[in-house]
């Protein structure tokens, strides 16, 4: 009761017309810098930090304005996934599967509808869940040390032929290639560069959002370039489709939701796996489970839009978890957030329930009047949304290469990024015309840094015996899934697989 | 704060206009490179100082603040030295991250005498701390179960290795006695936060960071801070944590924050913005925000702050040797 009586007192803080009013700001501003490639939430909440200073607002609001720009671009990302193929940002990666599919087959109008549905689930059990689970969930954060973080990511990976099922040498093979580019940069573990051929601009790392700009986006002007040159626009707008999702399709979604919600939700909470494996783990379990042998999911599936919504929404609620309990960011954005608090003289951490308890509560309540604004906000909006698909490719796709040109330069305000993104637009091109899949391509380059440093952490912990990988419950139940979800699909798969190829050769890669 | 923050800067502010001009003239479009993405320190130094002159009358635009991350700062030093190496307009915000990078020519190419070394806004001390159900109750305890047994003590720090919090760590070995550094055992987290986790979650023993990052965690029990590696006792909640000096270790670790500028920049411009730092230092408005920041004092300006630099990098360089990250 002690917790219904606070968020209580946090709705009357949340409730007055200023915070309102920012809370709807921010989620509009959030939506559109979501949907822009390039421009995530992380870039979204930095760049609107001065604003929050210069408006000379108080810790509560201005947290409120920020937040509701980070909840509005977790919605917002789904918007170009859907329409255009290509992630607004990187969460949003995983919708392109089944949204894009979708609206090929002119149901633009439901998975905008049904993900911006998926998206209110997430986000709103996952704001639920920190209500009430946020000093017992700081535990299991607690459960995971560095063998734990490699076992976890061990089993992203392994559940990856569960996505791109057309061919499995042609997935590992692009996970091996974005492992490749996650190894170029300084080694944290040692101090050495690798792989960055003297270049500065290497040491860092290259930036994920510069390669999914460059895969997703500028591969798609690069195909369009190709198929339409010097051909009349012969353009034939998709059609729409209806908006409303109907009840047979939501009532078919739940469990798909529901399931999403709490994967994102746990991979949130843990510091450093976050929202892109929230999406990603919902998107593969769940295709495990009700469609194991990838009969319509990536063919424009209802449930391989909900899931992934579901989960990246549920995972920015996760990973306020870790940031108010511990002080401890999950993500980019929480990083960002977590700056903006220490500069208001918050000290996040163990205590800062007790000793805040109107910062926290007045934010948890603003997370969910932001996220009903967001509902409203978006389910009307989808037919507005959707226009997008009326535009002819000829003016759309010339924006498509503005808009990821300026995101990527406003990253970091360097020319050479420009050059990287454009060699990664080349690539994705290639790729694409080979018919390799670029999604694990984007989830070696996210994940495979995390992987790699954890395993060097335990060894180094354990002065390099082998054994500490398995030296929890944790760590050994992590291994048996990824066990069970990738080896034995192996043994057990060559009956489905010659049935699968036998439809699949018509239809080409996944992406497409 | 903000609401202080800007009551006293106009109070400066009225101060301001009754004492002599400032000798320099103001450069005319003043900005400020912040070598990394928005959100993180160098951006804030940026932002905040650029804030803070403003309001004090002490530039009379807006700072413009560019961000141009890449390579730990590498791509932002590159440039200025390359590019506007005679720009009287510009600072650059910097701390110990970039003495570290460019003592161990992780700049290549670059020196730390390219530039004019302009003044620091504070500093952040170092901590060696254990959880707060850890047996060890002082530095040199530590220290000796590091000595009898370098395996059985895993640091934890935000910095990769040859970083700044790795280095603090073998500063103090060093003044303990410890003759091969290298045994000490390291693990770098990405952040002081992750490290955090890692000390509660009973992964590793030990903890090396900065006090601001350990506040909250020393209120609610969960960290022992052993020592804190400044020349004397800090002020406010952090007045009851023993200096490594008191505990016999004479080491001193600040991760300062500061600026340079171009190398070429013109005497006037470069007093100039010497001066424009140094007084705004002396204000209740910036004693106000360095006190939000957890930064503690550190004032050093002008030919000081730079022979502060030219020590700093002989000290890392000597040890990034020994430990074999330079040859």
């Amino acid at each position: 009761m002690d917790t219904l009586a606070s968020l209580a007192d946090g709705f009357v803080i949340a409730l007055t017309f200023e915070n309102l009013a920012l809370a709807l700001i921010g989620c509009a501003l959030g939506s559109i810098m979501g949907a822009l490639p390039g421009l995530g939430p992380a870039n979204g909440v930095a760049i609107l930090i001065p604003l929050a200073f210069t408006m000379g607002l108080a810790p509560t609001p201005a947290l409120i304005l920020l937040t509701s720009v980070y909840y509005g671009c977790m919605y917002g990302g789904r918007i170009s996934s859907i329409l255009l193929n290509i992630p607004g940002d990187e969460p949003a990666m995983m919708t392109c599967l089944d949204g894009h599919p979708m609206a090929k087959k002119g149901e633009a109008g439901l998975a905008l509808s049904l993900s911006g549905v998926a998206s209110f689930v997430g986000a709103f059990f996952a704001t639920v869940g920190l209500v009430l689970l946020a000093p017992q969930l700081v535990r299991v954060a607690l459960l995971f040390g560095p063998a734990e973080y490699f076992a976890l990511f061990t089993l992203a990976f392994a559940t990856l032929g569960g996505i791109a099922s057309t061919n499995q040498a042609k997935a590992a093979f692009a996970a091996a290639l974005g492992l490749m580019i996650a190894m170029v940069g300084v080694d944290t573990q040692t101090g050495v560069p690798r792989f960055t051929l003297g270049e500065v601009h290497l040491y860092d790392g290259i930036d994920f959002l510069v390669v999914i700009v460059g895969l997703f986006a500028l591969s798609e002007v690069l195909v369009f370039l190709e198929e339409r040159h010097g051909k009349a626009d012969l353009h034939e707008p998709p059609k729409i489709g209806r908006v409303v999702p109907p009840l047979s399709i939501l009532a078919r979604c739940t469990p798909t939701m529901i399931r999403g919600t709490v994967l994102g939700f746990l991979s949130g909470v843990l510091p450093g796996a976050g929202a892109s494996l929230g999406s990603f783990i919902s998107y593969s379990l769940e295709k495990r489970l009700v469609d194991p042998k990838g009969r319509t999911f990536g063919k424009g599936d209802p449930r391989g839009v909900a899931a992934p919504e579901a989960g990246n929404n549920a995972a920015a609620g996760g990973a306020l978890v870790p940031m108010l309990a511990l002080g401890v960011p999950g993500s980019g954005t929480t990083a960002v957030l977590l700056a903006v608090l220490l500069a208001m003289n918050i000290t996040p951490g163990p205590l800062l329930f007790q000793q805040n308890p109107d910062v926290v509560w007045g934010l948890i309540a603003a997370l969910f009047i932001g996220n009903f604004m967001l509902l409203i906000m978006n389910i009307p909006m989808v037919s507005l949304f959707a226009r997008v698909l009326l535009v002819p490719p000829r003016i759309l796709m010339p924006v498509v290469a503005m808009i990821s040109f300026v995101g990527v330069y406003g990253i970091s305000g360097s020319s050479f990024d420009l050059i990287v993104m454009v060699a990664f637009g080349v690539l994705g091109w290639l790729l694409r015309k080979v018919d390799v899949p670029l999604v694990p391509v984007v989830l070696g380059v996210l994940l495979g840094n995390e992987m790699e440093v954890n395993l060097r952490r335990a060894m180094t912990i354990s002065d390099g015996d082998w054994s500490t990988l398995v030296g929890s419950p944790l760590a050994i139940g992590l291994w048996t899934v990824a066990f069970v979800g990738f080896v034995l699909p192996i043994l057990f798969g060559r009956v489905l697989k010659r049935r699968m190829r036998r439809r699949m050769d018509e239809e080409g890669a996944v992406i497409d | 704060m903000l609401k202080t923050l800007l009551r006293s800067a106009a109070i400066a502010a009225g101060v301001g206009l009754a004492a002599p001009a400032i000798a320099q003239e103001a450069p005319a479009n003043p900005q400020c490179i912040a070598p990394a993405n928005p959100g993180g320190g160098w951006d804030f130094t940026c932002r905040q100082v650029g804030k803070t002159l403003q309001d004090l009358g002490i530039i009379p635009t807006t700072m413009q603040v560019t961000n141009l991350s890449g390579g730990g700062g590498g791509v932002a030093y590159a440039e200025v030295v390359n590019k506007r190496d005679s720009d009287d307009n510009l600072i650059v915000a910097a701390s110990s991250a970039t003495t570290t990078r460019l003592a161990q020519g992780a700049f290549p190419g670059n020196t730390a005498d390219q530039v004019r070394w302009v003044a620091t806004i504070g500093a952040d001390y170092g901590i060696i701390g254990v959880s707060g159900s850890s047996d060890i109750s002082s530095l040199a305890e530590l220290f000796e179960k590091v000595k009898a047994d370098p395996r059985s003590i895993a640091f934890a720090g935000g910095s990769a290795v040859g970083g700044w919090d790795h280095l603090k760590v073998l500063l103090a070995a060093q003044k303990v006695g410890i003759e091969d550094v290298r045994t000490i055992k390291y693990v770098a987290f990405a952040g002081g936060g992750e490290a955090m986790t890692q000390l509660l979650a009973g992964s590793v023993q030990a903890f090396t960071g900065d006090i601001s990052e350990a506040k909250g965690f020393v209120e609610s029990g969960d960290l022992k801070v052993l020592a804190v590696l400044a020349p004397e006792r800090l002020e406010g909640w952090a007045a009851d944590f023993p200096t490594a000096k008191e505990e016999g270790i004479d080491v001193v670790g600040a991760n300062w924050r500061g600026f340079y500028a171009p190398g070429k920049m013109s005497d006037s411009a470069y007093d100039f913005w010497v001066g424009a730092i140094t007084k705004m230092y002396a204000t209740d408005a910036w004693q106000s925000v360095m006190e939000a920041n957890g930064l503690a004092k550190l004032n050093l300006s002008g030919a000081a702050f730079k022979d502060f630099v030219e020590k700093n990098v002989d000290e890392i360089q000597a040890l990034s040797r020994q430990i074999g990250i330079i040859r």
